[in-house]
């Protein structure tokens, strides 16, 4: 076990090593740096001063020491400075990242308390009208874009019915620490968590509901009948905690699926988070701060993937391939 | 579980039935009532879709009139005006055709790239399996949306080409993998060692043995694909990283919805455009799951 885990960790270092090419490449391809927006803005900033500027920030050095610098950098965990705010990125990406976590864990847990009553249901009674209605549930959960379904969410529950705040993450006046904050932070998060998680759960029911049909048709499941066991006891130990386990590998593809999403779900509720930070920043060619996101996204999608792979074999035996 | 009893005279019927791909789908979608119901309708909404936008004049639908700025459905403007006073329902049209041409295009050359790709590691197997593992291993890691957005951002002249090519790099990697993995099990049969032994060139058996036993899995899987390929064309559309403005998309009308006045007054300018997706991803989907169906003898309902 051990040593799949080495193994596979190893095996990360080269794709790393790509992706931090790749990353730092295409942000040296970015069109125009963000002085040059300031030059524009600012008149007096004259071609003089700008080189002066370039070259403190090391601007003009060759491309493979700014990459060194850079990877660098990555390991004493200074991304650089945010042209734009003036701050250094982690800072600016650590006053954010609480939020898309808040936000991802709320997404996750939801999906997995409404997936697995549903997928339970409908493995269990199948062909009944209640696996009739989940499926048709899953057609339609898994046809919809994540943004369309915000939005529609957004605007029936946010303007139509106003039951919960549109934007934000926080109210203005909340005082932090009482128990009117988290209240508010609880209420902000309702339907961002709500429609992220309704759109992926199908992968989970559809994934449990198989399994179960699988399972029900296997011998040991006759034998366990076969000597009286009562049908609940049936399903509760024997098919369900054989069906589950494989659900607890798909953890590490949902934190894939949820940095994905929180690009989606934060731009539309207006939430402060790292999705939304991206987008911003894009627009204003705050390359360090994209660079430094994409970058994390990457190591936490190989570290998403990692996870799974390891709990898969932990779950199953037979995927420890040698 | 069902068990069918089939008695001898039934079965020589069965036998004479043609058995190519097509019919089988044909057959698969006719007995099921939704599917044939979703093909029916987005056989309409594209009909309409592209019927219509040959009509309609493009530089008249664009022309701003900034006496009927947002005004609501009426008979003039069926679904109302936007912004510029420019006509919802021209707009949504012509977003539906290139929304759904552009998808098309995607799911086509991802399916191409995909097949040859996947066809070649799973033929060949061994080092060229290997090699062509390792990259889409990489490819898999890649925060797909985040990169997007980046390529988009930074081309310098940048079109609905380039748009489609960069959609492309990144989504093609599913496909190889699953017709691989399919071509890896198909390699093992008798039929290629026999092929193999008379000394067929392997290109021919690759392509004249192998895929067609493969069509049906291809079908299925570009079906859902080009649903999916249309959902990320206007969601990255709608974030402002998709098609070019000079291309207007059914996301660009949902992008209008950003201004949360326009999501909450003006429903008549983002709405029809989102339900449009909608319906049209769920026919697709519902299509593309009768095929799938299709695709495995022991689900199939006809």
């Amino acid at each position: 076990m051990l040593k799949f885990i080495l193994r596979r960790i190893v095996f990360m270092i080269p794709q790393l090593l790509i992706l931090s090419i790749l990353i730092f490449a295409l942000a040296k391809a970015m069109p125009g740096d963000a002085l040059t927006g300031r030059l524009a803005s600012n008149p007096k900033m004259d071609a003089h001063t700008l080189m002066e500027l370039k070259h403190k920030l090391g601007m003009d050095d060759p491309l493979p020491i700014q990459y060194g610098r850079w990877i660098k950098g990555l390991f004493h965990g200074d991304l650089g400075m945010s042209i734009i705010h003036q701050i250094p990125v982690t800072q600016l990406i650590a006053g954010k990242l609480g939020n898309t976590i808040l936000l991802g864990v709320a997404v996750l847990i939801l999906s997995y308390l409404i997936a697995i009553p549903l997928g339970v249901i409908s493995g269990r009674w199948t062909d009944t009208w209640a696996d009739k209605l989940i499926v048709g549930y899953n057609y339609v959960t898994f046809a919809t874009p994540l943004f369309i379904f915000a939005l529609l969410v957004l605007f029936i529950f946010g303007f139509v019915l106003g039951w919960f705040p549109t934007s934000g993450s926080i109210d203005i006046q909340a005082q932090n620490g009482t128990f009117a904050y988290y209240m508010s932070k609880l209420n902000h998060l309702v339907l961002p968590a709500f429609s992220g998680a309704i759109v992926s759960t199908t992968v989970t029911i559809q994934f449990l509901r198989n399994e179960i049909i699988d399972t029900k048709l296997k011998d040991f499941v006759k034998t366990a009948r076969a000597k009286g066991v009562s049908e609940s006891k049936v399903y509760n130990h024997h098919i369900f905690r054989n069906s589950l386990l494989p659900i607890a590998a798909f953890l590490g593809y949902d934190i894939v699926y949820v940095i994905g999403g929180s690009v989606f779900l934060e731009s539309i509720y207006g939430y402060p988070g790292i999705g939304q930070l991206f987008l911003t920043s894009i627009m204003q060619r705050d390359y360090s701060v994209v660079t430094a996101l994409v970058m994390i996204s990457g190591l936490a999608t190989l570290v998403g993937t990692l996870l799974s792979d390891i709990i898969l074999s932990a779950v199953d035996p037979r995927i420890r391939i040698e | 579980m069902k068990v069918e009893i089939i008695n001898p005279k039934q079965q020589k019927q069965k036998k004479e039935k043609k058995h190519g791909v097509f019919s089988i789908l044909w057959r698969e979608i006719v007995k099921d009532k939704l599917a044939l119901a979703s093909l029916m309708l987005l056989g309409l909404i594209l009909i309409i879709v592209y019927g219509t936008s040959l009509l309609l004049n493009q530089d008249k639908i664009v022309k701003v009139d900034l006496l009927s700025i947002y005004s609501p459905p009426s008979a003039e403007h069926w679904l109302g005006t936007d912004y510029g006073g420019r006509d919802i329902l021209g707009q949504l049209i012509i977003g539906a055709r290139n929304s759904f041409t552009i998808g098309l295009c995607i799911t086509l050359l991802t399916g191409c790239i995909g097949l040859c790709v996947g066809l070649c590691a799973g033929y060949f197997g061994g080092k060229v399996d290997n090699t062509i593992m390792r990259v889409i291993d990489f490819f898999l890691i890649l925060p797909m949306l985040m990169l997007i957005i980046v390529f988009v951002s930074i081309l310098p002249k940048y079109n609905v080409f380039s748009f489609i090519l960069i959609m492309s790099a990144f989504l093609w990697t599913g496909k190889a993998r699953l017709i691989r993995s399919k071509t890896l099990a198909e390699r093992e049969l008798d039929y290629v060692s026999a092929s193999k032994t008379l000394g067929t060139p392997d290109w021919k058996i690759i392509f004249r043995e192998v895929l067609p036993n493969l069509s049906s899995i291809i079908i299925v899987n570009l079906t859902l694909n080009l649903a999916g390929n249309i959902g990320i064309e206007s969601g990255l559309t709608y974030l402002g990283f998709g098609l070019p403005e000079s291309t207007p998309s059914l996301g660009t009308l949902v992008s209008y919805a950003t201004n949360p006045d326009i999501l909450q007054n003006k429903w008549w300018v983002w709405l029809p455009a989102s339900l449009l997706i909608l319906v049209m991803m769920l026919c697709i989907n519902y299509i593309g799951n009768a095929f799938k169906r299709a695709a495995d003898a022991r689900q199939r309902l006809g």
